[in-house]
């Protein structure tokens, strides 16, 4: 059997790659996809302790956490479309008018 | 009804005065004079007749109680209530004080009829039957207390109505002249006896200190063993006693007040300053008889205080022209009698003395009144009226008057009683009364018995130097051949204080001693003289020494005999000298009251006026208000909001470096770096997150 660190260790790696992805891409979709594999990568550790301690929450929680990566998502993909139709363009860093 | 429940009705000696003044106060307005003036006469009357009923219940139960009717004080061991002491002294006190304050009622409302019309102000009339019941009944209280607290509430409320009643024409002199002459009478009178309460209040701390009690009967049963254990203690309390008699009862140092006190209508100077008031002294030094007779030394201060007072004042009556002020003089010397007395152990004299003084010189009084509206009704009739600014009248004067006798039979026959009864003439009242304590002191204090002798010799001249000088001899002025005799409700209540002043000696007559035995009931012990007295004194027919009597009895008459030789042989006539002025200086000090008046301006009255213009002008004008307050304060105040608070603190500190450096340019500094961070870029924000989201998780994990 696998030991659970290699799991641990993988979904580290996951969630680095994911934060890595949203704090460099410049691309709203890569971004999306970035948080999505963040995500995963907490489902994967939940999924992990489920096993180890032998219980369901975990695996219950992988659930609810897919449920909402789904419905956020569509919500992030409904602002892109809002924010290209708008501006003509996707780029994050165009999107600064927060600027102080 | 039961005698206990008799006793019951105690406090409403208090009430029915107040009653009658509440009724006055608030339905007066609308009533004549007449209702106002019957009222309060019936307020006095039911307080009089309240004090025989327990007076009657007395006679089965002579012991006497004390009543219980309200809490008042309570704070740790001192307990104080308002309690009646009902006993024989007590009753006896309220007998003659709403006996003869209810006649002096109603020969007020004769009396201020006119007055008020006299001196234009009919308004004032209801005012003054308000005082009067006041009166009454604070003096009910003074007499009534169980404890010297409450006998303190009473002497401050006779106080307080003296004060009132002195001033009661306070805008105008005795002459009806615009001036500020009563009311500062009024201020005098409340002066010189606030100093006399000064010492009562003392002798209540001293005493509260130690005995622990205010109510008369602890005191009094722990004074013996007090006397031997601390004299000093006794000997404290007595003499800070003493100096509130002085006051009250108008002796020597304090005696002053009283003659100025005759500024006030004539039934106050019968009723509180001859009868009543001015007699609480001498119920004090009785009612603190348990006190006063356990030093010897406090004793003979104490008679010769009296003794001393009587003298001195009855040779000021001599020398004195307006016919109140004699009176006044003589209510002085007189009160001195009674204050030897007490001094001397003669308790039961003095309060016998009390009792017949009250009769005959409220009698005196209110006949010197009626002489007065007699005078200012013939004033009134004389034609010359339009021109009366430029010459002002004195009703009061004696050398304006003459042959009134015929004029005023009336008065002119009471007053005769009144005058025979002080000379001390067998058989009226005050022969008798005189007697006793002519008989006391000849067993104590023999000097005081010559002091008394001689002041006796004196007050029967000047009573028959008046009588010769208002009612003989022919009218000196064409007001007095003018004058008209007073009508019925003046008159009527003079008779009877006449007949009592007749009959009062039959109180304690020879043999029966019924005063004495009446008050054995209270003063115990003390009811009876110590010292049995020895040679020339021994001899007594029932307690009447017949030697002793004839001395006083020949000196009252070789002074009446001698006032005639000198007044009534060769009557005045207008603008005659009075014929004592032969005696040169000696009628110039009795007639300018020996200078006293003078000499307290000069001793006390300047050098207090010195000082506290003194302490006005310099102390606190200059120093503390305009040195210490304006200077140092203000000034101080000034430097230290102007130059070190809003110039330093506030401009410098505050403004220029809180506000401006920190605040301000802190502020815009800081904001000027923090503005970087808000760039737009979403990724930062992110980045902001992640970094905050490790740092948490690194405390978390190596806190």
């Amino acid at each position: 059997m696998v030991p659970v660190s290699y799991y641990i260790i993988l979904s580290s790696v996951l969630f680095t790659l994911g934060v890595a992805g949203v704090l460099i891409r410049r691309n709203p979709l890569v971004i999306l996809m970035s948080v999505e594999l963040m995500l995963n990568a907490a489902n994967l550790a939940f999924v992990t302790f489920a096993r180890q301690y032998n219980t369901y929450s975990g695996q219950l929680f992988v659930f609810f956490v897919m449920t909402v990566a789904a419905a956020e998502v569509a919500i992030g993909l409904a602002l892109i479309v809002a924010i290209f139709r708008t501006r003509r363009s996707i780029d994050v860093d165009q999107m600064s008018s927060l600027k102080g | 009804m039961e005698p206990s429940s008799l006793f019951n009705l105690a406090p409403w000696i208090i009430f029915f005065p107040v009653i009658g003044l509440l009724l006055n106060i608030i339905l007066g307005g609308r009533m004549g004079e007449k209702a106002v003036g019957w009222i309060a006469s019936l307020a006095a009357g039911a307080a009089f007749v309240v004090s025989v009923l327990l007076a009657v219940a007395l006679v089965s139960e002579p012991e006497g109680v004390t009543v219980p009717f309200a809490e008042w004080i309570h704070i740790g061991t001192l307990q104080l209530d308002w309690a009646f002491r009902v006993d024989t002294l007590s009753v006896t006190m309220m007998l003659v004080v709403s006996g003869v304050g209810t006649l002096i009622h109603i020969y007020a409302i004769g009396y201020m009829h006119e007055d008020v019309r006299f001196k234009n102000d009919p308004s004032r009339f209801r005012r003054f039957f308000v005082f009067l019941n006041l009166f009454i009944a604070m003096m009910m209280i003074l007499v009534s207390g169980a404890s010297y607290l409450m006998l303190f509430v009473g002497w401050e409320g006779v106080g307080l109505c003296s004060f009132l009643l002195i001033g009661f024409w306070y805008e105008m002199d005795t002459l009806g002249r615009p001036s500020w002459a009563n009311a500062n009478a009024a201020k005098k009178a409340f002066i010189a006896n606030r100093v006399g309460d000064f010492g009562l209040i003392l002798a209540m701390f001293t005493m509260f200190w130690a005995f622990g009690s205010l109510n008369f009967e602890p005191v009094f049963g722990e004074a013996r063993a007090m006397a031997q254990s601390q004299p000093w203690v006794i000997v404290a309390i007595t003499l800070l006693m003493l100096l509130g008699v002085a006051g009250k009862s108008a002796q020597i140092p304090l005696y002053v007040w009283l003659p100025d006190a005759m500024a006030g209508p004539t039934p106050v100077s019968a009723l509180i300053h001859a009868a009543t008031m001015v007699t609480a002294g001498v119920y004090l030094i009785v009612r603190s008889a348990p006190l006063f007779s356990q030093i010897y030394d406090v004793q003979y201060i104490v008679a010769t205080l009296g003794a001393a007072t009587a003298l001195f004042a009855a040779t000021i009556a001599l020398g004195q022209n307006d016919i109140k002020k004699v009176l006044a003089y003589s209510t002085i010397s007189q009160l001195g009698f009674m204050v030897a007395a007490a001094g001397m152990g003669g308790y039961v004299a003095a309060m016998f003395h009390l009792a017949t003084h009250a009769f005959f010189k409220a009698l005196l009084f209110l006949s010197a009144g009626s002489v007065i509206l007699g005078m200012e009704r013939g004033h009134h009739h004389l034609p010359h009226h339009k021109g009366h600014q430029e010459e002002v009248f004195d009703p009061g004067d004696m050398r304006n008057m003459g042959g009134l006798r015929k004029q005023m039979p009336v008065t002119f026959w009471v007053y005769l009683i009144g005058a025979l009864a002080l000379a001390g003439i067998f058989p009226f009242a005050g022969f008798w009364s005189k007697d006793e304590i002519l008989l006391e002191a000849a067993k104590t204090f023999p000097a005081v018995f010559w002091m008394l002798i001689v002041a006796a010799f004196f007050t029967a001249f000047y009573m028959g130097r008046q009588i010769w000088m208002v009612f003989f001899g022919e009218a000196r002025t064409p007001v007095a051949h003018r004058a008209e005799e007073s009508p019925k409700i003046v008159t009527v209540p003079l008779m009877v204080l006449a007949f009592l002043s007749i009959v009062g000696g039959a109180l304690n007559l020879p043999y029966s001693h019924r005063l004495e035995h009446w008050l054995e009931h209270t003063l115990g012990v003390y009811a009876v003289a110590a010292q049995e007295g020895s040679g020339w004194v021994l001899i007594s027919w029932g307690g009447l020494n017949p030697r002793l009597a004839l001395v006083a009895t020949v000196a009252s008459l070789a002074a009446i005999y001698l006032a005639w030789r000198v007044y009534g042989r060769r009557p005045l006539t207008t603008g005659q000298p009075d014929p004592l002025s032969r005696l040169g200086l000696v009628f110039t000090g009795m007639q300018h009251k020996w200078f006293i008046d003078e000499a307290y301006k000069f001793l006390f009255l300047n050098p207090y006026v010195r000082l506290s213009r003194f302490l006005a002008e310099k102390v606190d004008g200059a120093f503390w208000h305009d040195w210490f307050h304006d200077t140092v304060l203000t000034g101080g105040f000034n430097w230290f909001s102007r130059t070190a608070l809003n110039q330093h603190v506030d401009s410098g500190f505050i403004d220029g470096f809180v506000v401006n450096r920190i605040l301000g340019e802190g502020t815009r500094r800081l904001s000027a770096r923090l503005r970087g961070w808000q760039n737009g870029y979403v990724r930062y924000y992110a980045l902001t997150v992640v970094v905050g989201v490790v740092l948490i998780l690194g405390y978390l994990l190596f806190r």
